[in-house]
């Protein structure tokens, strides 16, 4: 019989692999913030390093490549002391026809502890954890549309860090969301942590009406979006997604969407802006925003480093 | 089961005194989170020493991860002055098996290379399986390893033992 408990969590509700922050409780997800707090400070110390994953293989499986997030997850696994394999997989296994599963079963035959997954289909991060032994954990770095939870988890984190209390916040995340997976883990968090007001802001083709349905407020116009925002999440137009006519131009985008001083001016006067990088300066933000007083783009890569130790050093201490 | 009742409160007068030959004048106080902590805070101040005492944590460097996880307890090392060249007087309300005591030294190196460690305790309850030992302990005593002896801080930074079955 399949259970219908939540894959990520063990009998006893403890987080053994990171696959989405959907259906995480509440709580879980304030004790990986809370962690995050305890590496934030180890990363300032002389020695960088602390001995728990010490002994653990942590293989980075990016089957869709990104040199950023594998590179924050490999320094967050080094600093934990774990061994790091990164495995050029798109180009190696996969490329001579071997299947998923059959890449896994390989992979663990080696010992591996933990599989950091990047993955261009939604839900392949699931099928491996399905699969894999009972010591193995998973980590979600990014599967299709559906889900980057770690990076939700680091902008969770930036937000608490500035705003302290999410029950009085009203944040805005702007610009295309339909492809956004980062979109879709904001949200889940913000409204598990409390977040009464989540907007999605964008035009029609890129922020669809269905998105209600997540328990978020839709916006077509910019300045509605703006208007009393704590916080503004503006997301990356991704070129390489947009397949048909979803947009007239990037420069339409950027004039009608774009975060320039003048609607910035319309949000909260102590709102902050972020970006899950990598920005596209002057078409969804401007780069007197991106490097304005309001901009905390720079440390949302400092807190990503501590919530990636957090999650792998959780997981790997709770048993399947 | 042990019904010993240990008076809190009489043995910090007891630690108080005892630390005291422990001290240079520039030794720091650094307490093992939690009951440590709030030892080291009030020794502080009692002591009349300048600046806050250390806090230290074990969470980061124990050798019981694999089988327990992380313990939560959020961002708790601080240590507010350099730990290179410096004495260092470490303060725990209980000394049991000596693994704590090994993890925040190694937690300390993280920090930077002291000129020296020391160990002050409350109880010392016996059970070593380290070669550990405090220079001074305001108890000695020889308790079962099934109990656990747990400090409390109350009203008005009262201490209180209590004294439980292990989970």
């Amino acid at each position: 019989m399949l259970s219908r408990r939540n894959p990520q969590l063990n009998a006893h509700g403890e987080l053994i692999h990171l696959l989405s922050i959907e259906g995480l409780p509440r709580e879980v997800l304030t004790h990986i913030l809370d962690t995050a707090g305890t590496f934030l400070s180890v990363n300032e110390r002389e020695v960088k390093k602390v001995p728990l994953l010490r002994g653990k293989s942590v293989f980075n499986l990016f089957f869709e490549n990104s040199t950023r997030t594998r590179t924050t997850f490999e320094i967050a696994a080094k600093r934990l002391s774990a061994d790091v394999i990164n495995l050029d997989i798109a180009r190696s296994s996969t490329a001579k026809g071997e299947s998923l599963l059959d890449t896994i079963a390989n992979l663990s035959a080696m010992h591996a502890d933990m599989f950091v997954v990047r993955h261009g289909e939604s839900g392949a991060p699931y099928l491996i954890a399905r699969h894999c032994a009972p010591h193995v954990h998973v980590v979600n770095a990014g599967d299709g549309r559906h889900a980057h939870p770690t990076q939700g988890l680091l902008d969770m984190y930036a937000i608490r860090h500035y705003k302290r209390d999410f029950t009085q916040l009203t944040v805005a995340i702007v610009g295309d969301i339909v492809h956004s997976r980062v979109a879709r883990s904001d949200i889940h968090g913000l409204t598990t942590l409390g977040v009464p007001e989540v907007r999605v802001v964008g035009p029609r083709t890129l922020v669809p009406g269905d998105l209600r349905a997540m328990g978020v407020r839709v916006c077509h116009d910019m300045a509605e979006g703006m208007k009393g925002a704590d916080v503004i999440i503006m997301l990356r137009l991704q070129n390489e997604r947009m397949t048909g006519a979803m947009l007239p131009s990037a420069g339409e985008f950027a004039k009608t969407f774009g975060l320039t001083p003048e609607k910035l001016a319309l949000a909260k006067p102590d709102a902050i802006v972020m970006h899950p990088g990598p920005i596209n300066r002057g078409v969804e933000i401007d780069s007197s925003v991106a490097d304005g007083s309001a901009s905390v783009i720079l440390p949302q890569v400092t807190f990503g480093i501590a919530v990636r130790m957090a999650v792998m050093s959780i997981i790997a201490g709770n048993e399947a | 089961m042990s019904t010993l009742s240990l008076d809190a409160e009489a043995l910090y007068t007891e630690l108080l005194g005892g630390v005291r030959p422990l001290l240079q004048p520039d030794t720091a106080l650094v307490g093992i989170w939690s009951g440590g902590a709030w030892l080291a805070e009030r020794l502080q101040a009692d002591l009349k020493r300048a600046g806050p005492c250390g806090v230290i944590s074990s969470a980061l460097h124990r050798d019981d991860y694999a089988a327990r996880g992380l313990a939560g307890g959020g961002d708790v090392t601080r240590l507010p002055f350099a730990i290179d060249g410096a004495r260092i007087l470490l303060i725990d309300d209980v000394l049991f098996t000596g693994r704590t005591i090994r993890a925040v030294i190694n937690e300390l190196y993280d920090f930077g290379r002291p000129h020296s460690v020391d160990l002050a305790v409350l109880v010392d309850r016996g059970g070593r399986e380290l070669p550990i030992q405090a220079s001074f302990a305001a108890a000695k005593v020889v308790l079962p390893a099934a109990q656990r002896l747990t400090l409390a801080r109350g009203v008005g930074g009262r201490f209180a033992f209590s004294l439980d079955p292990k989970d």
